[in-house]
């Protein structure tokens, strides 16, 4: 069973977001979607300043058996990006909330992650999966 | 040998099995405005001895003409033993095997192909292979909108001085894509493609630029300053060249500061005989950095588990089977059965040997230029250093010029500029490859300056 902290809010497309004490949003992909995917071989970052809309895709993860857009969950600015995963992808299956952030998103309108889902309710997605 | 399908018998077999009257029944959900009808201009069949007696026939209607033509595509010599090798069954197949890693021998002769074209290149990594050199550059066009990260623009600088049949497709592959190809008008006095016109776009978002080598002249282009105003501006650079002038030539990967971003092309001067619509091959190579933008299969080399070395499909995650609609390209048919021509081709003259065929081409071209403008009437466009290729002008209507050396003397004359460059006037693109002696060119001479002059 994958793990789903319940510090931070999920898409149906297998994105976490994770509100900051500064007010940006650090964004990854979920212990379930790095299970599904299997081995990741390469990120492809967002670039630093590209706006954003919410569900707009930003990103692609590639691991040895397939390639999956990655969807912004809010509205906003790219202001960092984990460049460690261009050497190191693996990152995301080892530690998929953590050393394996992807993007970290300044939001228009941080209020826009009341739409997504909790960990309670994302959790009951994968599993109806 | 012939090959039939299904009898009658089975057919009604099969239609009963599911129920079913006729075999036109099963298309009936096509509405009837979108059928073809009958195909009324098509012939009755022909059996096996009239249709190879009317082939024959055909062929030979072709004749064997003295070729000064090329304009994309070149007759060069090809050692027998090229398509002795390439027509063993081993080989003969015209495509990337469906079970892939089960064809050791294939993967591993495009892997060869990869490296000899990386390198001949000097570039980071080739492709297996496309279609052929046109459409290479339309995929190339689409992979640089893709890959140039930094710029916004769908608008691609597409010089006048690229073949003009490599303009037409790419423009009819893009255009429905909201790519923008904007044309760059080329040098009147040297027909190099214009650097000063290129300023009008120094504060515009452009992706890319594509830069020929030789161009659609056969005039040595400036592609130092071309590839290094790409740099400057955010564009990436698009080399078209032909594989042949690169072993002579300084290849696109060391063109201006760190090279192109991506080198198409056309690859039948490596091995493919010339024939009117194909089949020819594209090449592509790029930097590694564009890689996952990179179309076709790529071929890798790696280890089993017996740590035996073995070759296989790599990269995959760009293909149509993984990405669906989202992949890179969805023209990945390769010319297999061309490029493992090319491969031998160029296994067999080797870095040296295709040196000497570029040499020589160039050689016979400059004496091929000299003996014809002593002729009266006939001049040069431009004046600028050529690969094997160049534009002549002369004193009477090309079209009507051509036409006669053909069929009164059997010379193909050379491409007749005036339809794609009318602003040229009378002017003839003229070639000669490794292939003409001093007697072909002295045979055109006379016969030219007897069709101009008396």
């Amino acid at each position: 069973m994958s793990n789903t902290p319940d510090d931070r809010k999920y898409a149906d497309s297998h994105e976490w977001a994770l509100l900051e004490s500064d007010g940006n949003i650090r964004v990854g992909i979920t212990d379930h979607a790095q299970e599904l995917l299997g081995d990741l071989v390469f990120v492809e970052l967002p670039e630093i300043g590209q706006k954003l809309v919410q569900a707009d895709e930003c990103s692609v993860v590639e691991s040895v058996k397939a390639a999956s857009d990655i969807y912004s969950p809010v509205t906003g600015e790219i202001v960092a990006i984990n460049n460690d995963l261009e050497d190191s992808p693996e990152a995301i299956n080892d530690s998929p909330y953590e050393d394996g952030w992807i993007f970290v998103i300044k939001p228009e309108d941080a209020s826009e992650l009341d739409n997504l889902l909790d960990a309670e309710s994302y959790q009951n997605l994968t599993e109806d999966e | 040998m012939p090959f039939i399908p299904h009898s009658e018998h089975d057919i009604s077999k099969m239609l009963s099995t599911i129920g079913v009257d006729s075999i036109d029944d099963l298309f009936d959900e096509i509405p009837d405005n979108l059928r073809c009808g009958e195909l009324g201009k098509i012939p009755s069949g022909m059996n096996e001895m009239e249709v190879s007696r009317l082939l024959r026939d055909k062929a030979a209607q072709d004749g064997l003409p003295l070729c000064f033509l090329g304009a994309g595509a070149y007759e060069h010599h090809i050692p027998a033993a090229v398509w002795e090798i390439t027509t063993r069954g081993e080989f003969y197949s015209a495509y990337t095997p469906y079970q892939a890693e089960a064809s050791q021998g294939t993967l591993q002769l495009l892997y060869e192909f990869q490296s000899m074209m990386a390198s001949l290149m000097a570039m980071d990594v080739s492709n297996a292979s496309l279609y052929d050199g046109a459409s290479a550059l339309a995929e190339a066009v689409l992979m640089a909108v893709r890959a140039n990260k930094k710029s916004k623009s769908r608008k691609i600088l597409m010089p006048l001085t690229i073949n003009p049949v490599y303009r037409s497709v790419t423009e009819a592959i893009v255009k429905n894509q909201a790519i923008e190809l904007i044309d760059v008008p080329y040098d009147a006095e040297t027909g190099k493609t214009d650097l000063n016109a290129l300023q009008h776009y120094v504060d515009e978002d452009v992706a890319a630029l594509v830069i020929p080598q030789p161009n659609f002249f056969g005039v040595i282009d400036d592609v130092d300053a071309l590839t290094q105003w790409a740099d400057e501006n955010g564009a990436l650079s698009i080399a078209v060249v032909n594989p042949m002038a690169m072993a002579l030539l300084k290849p696109p990967g060391e063109w201006a500061e760190s090279g192109v971003d991506i080198v198409c092309g056309e690859g039948q001067p490596l091995g493919v005989p010339l024939a009117s619509g194909g089949p020819y091959f594209g090449f592509m190579c790029c930097k590694q950095k564009h890689v996952r933008q990179m179309p076709g299969r790529i071929i890798g080399r790696t280890t089993d588990l017996d740590g035996k070395e073995g070759f296989t499909l790599t990269l995959q995650a760009r293909e149509q089977h993984i990405r669906r609609s989202k992949a890179t390209s969805n023209i990945c048919t390769n010319q297999g059965l061309l490029v493992t021509a090319a491969t031998i081709y160029m296994s067999l003259l080797g870095p040296e040997g295709l040196k000497k065929v570029a040499l020589n081409s160039h050689k016979n071209t400059q004496l091929l230029i000299k003996r014809l403008t002593t002729i009266k009437g006939v001049g040069v466009a431009f004046g600028s250093a050529t690969f094997h290729e160049y534009v002549l002008t002369v004193d009477t209507n090309t079209k009507q010029l051509i036409e006669t050396l053909a069929e009164k003397n059997h010379i193909l004359a050379g491409f007749d500029m005036s339809v794609s460059c009318p602003e040229l006037g009378n002017a003839l693109l003229v070639c000669a490859t490794e292939t003409r002696t001093e007697e072909d060119i002295e045979q055109f001479a006379s016969v030219l300056d007897t069709y101009l002059n008396s």
